[in-house]
């Protein structure tokens, strides 16, 4: 009886143990700069559950039932942006249809994108005979909240349309018309009817509230109130998603955290940095900007370190496609933040897919493909001797 | 709420209302499971323990399931959860010589769900020719025909088993089975025919291939998506205490590919391959199970790779009792350790844009601890370590944590 005592006695220990301490038994958060996913430090519990609700729609799987396509790229907003970061060529957009600024001379056949995909008994949308293309894979979501914010002034500051400066770098903002559902942010610098754009590989489009409601549309084949034209009949049909949802997804991209640089101090790094300076990458992709105002106060006037300057350059025959958008040449592109370019292959399914249409790599690669206004630093690349190539490399890893 | 006061009407009906006003509680009788007897899982269906009421021909049984759970996912802890994941119901009866019924109602998450899980009349013209008819719980793999929560040493069922086949799959149909016996070998076979799939195995919220989504369809036992039946088989042979191999098939086309005579679309297929074994190790007694099944669909080209055309995955259990004596009072219990092994690929294929291996994957393994203090009766803890990779293979999801249950024929 007494040793019947003894294991009910360390039974009950044993079960209190686990309940009590079953946590610790439970796999660990990865570290804070080594995902993208999280907020922004200082939101309030209404701003943190709106956030919430975000989340839970940029997971949502559309089908045949809740209004996918019926033709389509992608069946939810996290199939192309797996954990918030750089996309894979799975989920590359294709589009088409415009060759310079007088706009897409294809939007009564399909443009400016390809549905690749489409539901049993559709067919999906091909290139139309004639028609110029790129392709594009989803970029990083971290962080873009605070690009969101950049003031106009500040972008046009940084731009050099003639070279003054003589540096062979004459970045230029992408001035674009912009839909009637978008309110220009109040300190808007236009020219025209045509504002500074700074999201899209083209920098084409105005802010994140048209990003989201073009990606629903033009990559999903849902209607939303701000566009609501179905990409299948190109007729106006009722929309398949809320505003409320959509707005929910707009304020989950604009607090999403910035990427966090790792090993900062390490000497390897710290001489990396130096070798990118010097190399002349800082000319367009600036380390430090920005936020102007925002109602949403932990996005309100803070300096981040993004590695971009928001501006097209030119960047040679290299990666000219043919394609644009905006008043983008064909040869121009946006240049992208370097922030989470350490961690892409955790979004890339353990590899780099680069540049613009995910055709390079490395970043090596990337780097060699890099012409025009940037050719004179890839040559200078080209040029460092091992050490410091490899200290270049490290640095760009720990962004 | 409705659905529940109708069939405990219908459940107290069959039990008090056709025997007697008030039940003598000495009248009752357990009719225990004959482990003399040798068994397969095709037999599992009446395989159970039942209480017997006198002399009437209806048998009443059940069991329950109840547990507790603490799991995480990268950091991220569910917390305490207490689930009552299921209560089922047996009623059988024999009708009249070589006629039998057996029917088991499920009350699943606090009867948040009510099913008719199986409801067959069984016509014996020779045994190795019974015809059934019914709600037939569909015999791909052994655990869709031996799912009952007392017979397993771990609260979770596998996750092959029920989130890539469809767990306790079971449709309307008819069809055939038989077994025969020849010294310590056995054999066994079921062929049904049966409703099947619809078209949202590969359009679904689940964001992938998906055959248990079939299982919301409201119609289906009304209508079969494609006019055509489901066709399942198995073959299963056992020798002695060796063990007991099992074959099966089920196919049929799944999608709606005519409306009102109107040709809407392909005919898509879906396949199922499922082999499953067991084996008891001489001297050590350790109980070994194990299953694997692939799927093939036919998905179209145009349509996103993110529905795969082909599914594999399996589990493998081993249990070993290491203390069978009288505990707290229990004359025959058994104290058991148990590890059961896990893999699922949802999406079996490399991307068109890369030709690298389409992931979508999961691994997991999950030791414990199981006691019975009657064979009817388990208590068993189990820690869960499970990792989950999305369609990219990008760094996985790792679930971790211990799960606490009972679950006890009655």
């Amino acid at each position: 009886m007494r040793n019947y005592i003894n294991i009910k006695t360390l039974i009950w220990i044993f079960g209190l143990l686990i309940f009590q301490s079953c946590t610790e038994f439970e796999p660990v958060a990865p570290k804070d700069d080594e995902e993208f996913a999280g907020p922004i430090d200082g939101l309030n519990p209404a701003q943190l559950a709106q956030r919430q609700r975000g989340d839970r729609a940029f997971a949502e799987v559309f089908s045949a039932d809740n209004g996918l396509g019926p033709i389509f790229v992608s069946t939810s907003c996290i199939s192309c942006h797996a954990v918030d970061g750089k996309g894979h060529p799975f989920t590359t957009l294709i589009r088409f249809g415009q060759t310079d600024s007088s706009g897409n001379n294809y939007l009564d056949k399909g443009g400016p994108q390809i549905q690749n995909r489409a539901l049993p008994g559709f067919s999906p949308e091909l290139i139309p005979q004639g028609a110029v293309s790129t392709k594009l894979t989803p970029p990083i979501n971290a962080g873009v909240g605070f690009l969101e914010l950049v003031s106009d002034a500040d972008i046009i500051a940084m731009s050099d349309p003639n070279d003054s400066n003589g540096d062979g770098i004459s970045g230029v903002p992408n001035y674009n018309s912009i839909p009637g559902y978008i309110t220009p942010f109040p300190n808007a610098i236009p020219q025209g009817d045509k504002y500074i754009c700074r999201f899209g590989k083209k920098g084409s489009t105005y802010n994140l509230l048209q990003q989201t409601a073009n990606a629903y549309n033009q990559d999903m084949g849902i209607a939303s109130s701000f566009n609501p034209i179905d990409v299948y009949s190109l007729l106006e049909i009722d929309p398949e998603v809320s505003i409320q949802t959509v707005n929910d997804v707009l304020f989950y991209l604009q607090t999403l955290k910035v990427p966090i640089q790792r090993n900062m101090n390490d000497a390897v790094v710290q001489k990396g940095k130096q070798v990118f300076i010097n190399a002349g990458c800082e000319g367009c992709h600036r380390q430090t900007l920005k936020t102007g105002y925002s109602p949403v106060e932990p996005l309100s006037n803070k300096e981040f370190h993004p590695y971009t300057d928001l501006l097209l350059h030119d960047m040679g025959q290299e990666l000219d496609d043919g394609y644009t958008e905006g008043s983008a040449k064909t040869y121009e592109w946006r240049t992208p933040p370097l922030w989470g370019l350490g961690l892409a292959p955790n979004s890339q399914g353990g590899q780099y897919f680069l540049l613009h249409d995910g055709r390079a790599k490395s970043i090596e690669e990337a780097i060699s493909l890099h012409g025009g206004e940037a050719a004179a630093s890839r040559n200078l690349f080209n040029k460092l001797s091992i050490s410091d190539r490899e200290a270049l490399i490290k640095f760009l890893k720990s962004l | 709420m409705k659905k529940l006061i109708i069939l405990t009407y219908i459940f107290a009906s069959i039990t008090v209302n056709t025997t007697f006003s008030q039940i003598d509680s000495s009248l009752l009788m357990k009719v225990p499971i004959d482990t003399a007897k040798q068994t397969m899982n095709m037999d599992a269906i009446y395989e159970r323990p039942f209480l017997k009421v006198n002399k009437l021909p209806v048998s009443l049984g059940g069991y329950m399931e109840v547990n507790w759970q603490h799991l995480g996912t990268n950091g991220i802890s569910d917390n305490h959860q207490f689930q009552f994941r299921r209560l089922t119901l047996f009623v059988a009866s024999t009708i009249s010589e070589h006629i039998k019924f057996l029917t088991e109602i499920e009350f699943e998450d606090g009867a948040k769900e009510i099913s008719v899980e199986f409801a067959a009349i069984d016509f014996e013209l020779h045994h190795l020719l019974n015809l059934r008819g019914g709600m037939i719980v569909n015999p791909i793999g052994a655990f869709n025909q031996n799912h009952d929560g007392p017979k397993w040493e771990f609260v979770d069922r596998p996750i092959a088993m029920t989130q890539m086949l469809p767990a306790t799959w079971s449709n309307a149909g008819f069809g055939l089975y038989g077994k025969n016996y020849s010294d310590n070998w056995m054999f066994g076979y079921e062929f049904y025919l049966t409703g099947g799939f619809d078209n949202s195995i590969i359009s679904n919220t689940q964001n992938k291939t998906f055959l248990p989504a079939a299982k919301d369809n409201p119609d289906r036992f009304e209508e079969i998506a494609s006019g055509e039946p489901l066709i399942t088989g198995k073959i299963a042979f056992r020798y002695g205490q060796i063990g007991e191999l099992g074959i099966s098939y089920m196919g049929g086309v799944y999608n709606k590919w005519q409306d009102d005579g109107l040709i809407i679309d392909d005919k898509g297929r879906c396949d199922v391959i499922d082999i499953d074994f067991n084996t008891t190790i001489p001297v050590i007694n350790a109980y070994i199970t194990g299953e694997w099944a692939m799927i093939f669909i036919d998905v179209p080209g145009t349509y996103t790779q993110q529905f795969g055309s082909r599914q594999q995955g399996g589990f493998l259990d081993i249990v070993q009792p290491v203390l069978k004596r009288s505990i707290f009072g229990w004359k025959s219990a058994v104290l058991n350790l148990a590890c059961r092994i896990e893999y699922v690929d949802w999406n079996v294929g490399s991307f068109k844009e890369t030709g690298g291996n389409i992931h979508e994957d999961l691994w997991s393994i999950m030791p414990g601890i199981s006691f019975r203090p009657t064979q009817q009766t388990v208590v068993r803890l189990n820690y869960r370590y499970q990792k989950l990779f999305d369609i990219l293979g990008n760094p996985p999801l790792i679930t971790g944590g211990f799960l606490f249950g009972f679950s006890t024929y009655f």
